[in-house]
């Protein structure tokens, strides 16, 4: 057992790293801020040729043949980025939408309920929640023609709402490949489980990524901003926040790789728990620590919070997450009775020091 | 990165399970929280069976007495004791869980020999005299003095919050040899008998309405040279590493029992109706999803320690931080599903325990601390004050 990275690992989470750092810095970053986000064509080829799309195809099927923990590597590299466009809804379709895999297709999700879909104009292709479909092609053009835009609250993100006559549609395609995972079924199902549970595990990875960065980004602000003629990080409330991000992120950081490691849906669900509260927290603390200047526009730190918010919403929100959760909290195994007796462990101060 | 146990490491598991299971229904019950004699006398049975089936002092270093087992095996025996509602470590806490690491790492071969295997067979039991009046988080404050008489120190001084003192044989105790050092360089760390003429015990009744800890009075106590682990002056540096223990290592087992706790609230709540209650039932949920995450640290920082061996590293105090916080909130929420019914009655479980855990976010170096620590050391914040 050992939840350490290997080598192997590493240098595919470091050439992500550096891939995005070549191909979309801050400029761009900013650049596709001013655009009003969206999906940019070149860039999605580029990261198909990187393989985030095919990672987890099959070789045979042209794919790079990894698994879940490498994927959640190259997802928490795109959140530190805040790469925009429906990444994780593209890498689940690879397989199941020609050109997905290469990153010439742009799929994104419809996740039903009244969740807005995300990127959709410009989109090749939806997933669609309740029927397990996809839509495409013309049916697709009717979609988009009956959507009505939403004013995104991230400028990274375009929204759309779906007509909920089209959502409640059954005639799409079914997706053979996606299997029903037994312990997908409960409260908030809107895929056949499988999907879901990776759509929550990657979005998790992102907030992962997302909450790593804005602890990194207030250290830096808090390691560098003089007030009252000393470094803000030196006073203890401003490094108290700091310590409270970082307490945040590494349990979420665990969970989410042990998660990664089992495909287990429960432990999916706590990752992806922790990692949004993780994302969301840290974002607000980092904003607090840059002072004025965290409320600018100019600073990224109010991208990293809203794309966090829209990220937490995705898939399997916290309350979903939290009943399946509580739901696997079964019976308790017999204690052995010796030691049962007087009330277990009751009464017992343990801690020294 | 992966989960698999190698088949070394799953035969040690089933071989303890199974020794645990053979065991577990002979043992006595458990003896009144109050009781401590009884309590010594339990605690210190249960450490003796380990030892003589060959578990005692897993993961200490096969030259320190122990059986030299990777932190993954120590990990597992920890998981499965818990498992199983094998008794706790209890007043054998320090003299396993921190002074005999410390003695282990840091000690001589003779100190090793003489202090180490009592601990191990669960005949010599061991407080912790670092705490005092006036240096409690400001630990290197503290002012018992030690002066140097022959083959003696004279030792003279106060220490409080000492857990376990009144059943203790051994004391690792921080002393100021060199008054005239800056305060981190003056200090020694001391294996003190409790047994010697000049201490004086006097019980401290904790919120719990136990005996836990105590003052501990010393005028003139005449502790031997030759029990000073380290260098004269340098016990700063010692007691970094029996801090590392006590926060990096000490707490991993109860993060299982915590677990277990957890599923029983559930249960109780599903019993008593109190499951009906979303707000309750979530707050449930969300603390699986928080002890399944500590657990998986816990895991994570094996790993590390596997690697690194040895000493545990400071990112401890992330566990300890985070870990102190969730137990406190573990009890709450027993108390909601317990409703007022139950909740305020000291007879039923959880009530006993909703109290104690208010210890945990003070104890082994406050949540404040722990947080200083973490921004300096892991973060590379400045240094304030
Ligand atoms: C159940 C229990 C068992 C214990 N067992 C032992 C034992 O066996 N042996 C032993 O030696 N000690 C023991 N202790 C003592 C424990 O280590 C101390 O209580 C602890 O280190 C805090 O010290 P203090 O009580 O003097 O509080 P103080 O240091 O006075 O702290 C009071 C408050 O001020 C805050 N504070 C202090 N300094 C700072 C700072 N620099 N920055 C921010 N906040 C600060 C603290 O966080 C706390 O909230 C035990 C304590 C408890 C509760």
């Amino acid at each position: 057992m050992d939840l350490q990275l290997s080598d192997d690992q590493r240098a595919l989470r470091s050439g992500m790293r550096d891939l995005l750092g070549a191909v979309f810095d801050r400029d761009r970053l900013r650049a596709a801020v001013e655009r009003g986000g969206g999906v940019d064509r070149g860039l999605w080829r580029e990261l198909g040729a990187a393989g985030l799309f095919a990672l987890r195809l099959p070789e045979e099927a042209g794919g790079v043949g990894l698994g879940l923990p490498e994927a959640v590597l190259l997802f928490e590299e795109a959140g530190r980025a805040l790469l925009p466009g429906p990444l994780v809804a593209t890498h689940l379709a690879a397989g199941l939408v020609k050109g997905a895999a290469e990153g010439e297709a742009v799929v994104t999700a419809a996740e039903g309920g009244d969740r807005p879909v995300a990127d959709l104009v410009g989109a090749d292709a939806v997933l669609v929640a309740g029927g397990a479909g996809v839509v495409a092609g013309e049916e697709l053009k009717a979609l988009v023609a009956g959507a009505r835009p939403v004013r995104s609250m991230d400028p990274l993100t375009p929204l759309h709402r779906v007509e909920a006559r089209r959502r409640a549609e059954g005639a799409f395609a079914p997706l053979h490949r996606v299997e029903e995972h037994p312990a997908g079924a409960g409260p908030g199902e809107a895929y056949p489980g499988a999907l879901r549970h990776a759509g929550a595990l990657l979005t998790a990875a992102e907030q992962l990524g997302s909450a790593a960065r804005t602890t990194e980004m207030a250290v830096q602000h808090a390691g560098a901003r003089e007030q009252f003629g000393s470094l803000i990080g030196s006073f203890q409330a401003v490094k108290h926040l700091c310590a409270d991000m970082l307490t945040r992120t590494e349990p979420a950081r665990s969970a989410l790789y042990a998660a990664a490691l089992t495909g287990d849906p429960v432990e999916i669900a706590a990752a992806k728990l922790l990692a949004d509260e993780a994302a969301v927290r840290n974002a607000r603390d980092c904003l607090q620590i840059h002072g004025g200047m965290g409320f600018t526009w100019e600073a990224d730190v109010h991208l990293h919070l809203k794309r966090a918010w829209l990220r937490a919403a995705r898939w399997l929100t916290a309350a979903e997450a939290e009943e399946l959760l509580a739901a696997d909290l079964g019976p308790v195994q017999p204690l052995y009775s010796g030691s049962a007796a007087g009330g277990g462990r009751a009464g017992e101060a343990e801690g020294a020091g | 990165m992966d989960l698999v146990y190698t088949e070394a490491e799953e035969e040690f598991r089933g071989r303890l399970r199974e020794w645990l299971a053979a065991v577990l229904p002979g043992l006595p019950p458990k003896p009144s929280p109050d009781d401590w004699p009884a309590r010594r006398a339990h605690d210190t049975s249960w450490q003796r069976m380990l030892y003589d089936a060959g578990y005692a002092g897993l993961h200490w270093p096969v030259d320190a007495g122990g059986r030299g087992a990777t932190p993954t095996q120590h990990l597992i025996f920890l998981e499965e004791t818990e498992k199983a509602g094998a008794p706790y470590v209890g007043a054998n806490f320090v003299g396993l869980l921190h002074a005999g690491p410390t003695i282990a790492a840091e000690g001589t071969a003779e100190q090793r020999a003489r202090w180490l295997p009592p601990v191990l067979r669960g005949d010599e039991i061991w407080c912790q005299g670092f705490s005092e009046p006036e240096a409690g988080s400001d630990l290197a404050a503290l002012r018992t003095r030690a002066v140097r008489d022959g083959d003696d120190y004279v030792v003279s001084g106060q220490k409080i919050w000492t857990s376990h003192a009144e059943v203790a044989d051994w004391c690792e105790l921080l002393v100021r040899t060199d008054p005239g050092a800056p305060k981190h360089r003056g200090i020694s760390w001391l294996a003190m008998p409790m047994d010697a003429p000049g201490i004086t015990v006097r019980p401290l009744r904790t919120l719990a309405g136990s005996t836990e800890f105590a003052e501990v009075f010393l005028d003139e106590v005449r502790v031997p040279v030759r029990n000073r682990v380290g260098a004269e002056n340098d016990g700063w540096r010692v007691t970094m590493v029996t801090l590392s223990f006590e926060r990096g290592t000490a707490f991993v087992g109860e993060v299982v029992a915590c677990r277990r706790t957890l599923a029983a609230v559930a249960a109780e709540a599903r019993r008593n109706g109190r499951w009906d209650d979303a707000v309750l039932r979530r707050r449930l949920g969300r603390l699986n999803a928080e002890f399944r995450a500590l657990w998986r640290l816990t895991q994570g920082n094996v790993g590390e320690s596997e690697r690194t061996g040895g000493v545990p590293g400071i990112g401890g105090s992330v566990f300890k931080l985070r870990y102190s916080g969730l137990r406190q909130e573990l009890y709450e929420a027993a108390a909601e599903a317990l409703g007022a019914g139950g909740a305020f009655d000291l007879d039923r479980e959880w009530a006993l325990d909703r109290l104690s855990s208010l210890s945990y976010t003070i104890a082994a170096g406050t949540s404040q601390i722990q947080r200083n620590i973490v921004a300096e050391r892991i973060l590379g914040l400045p240094k304030g004050r």
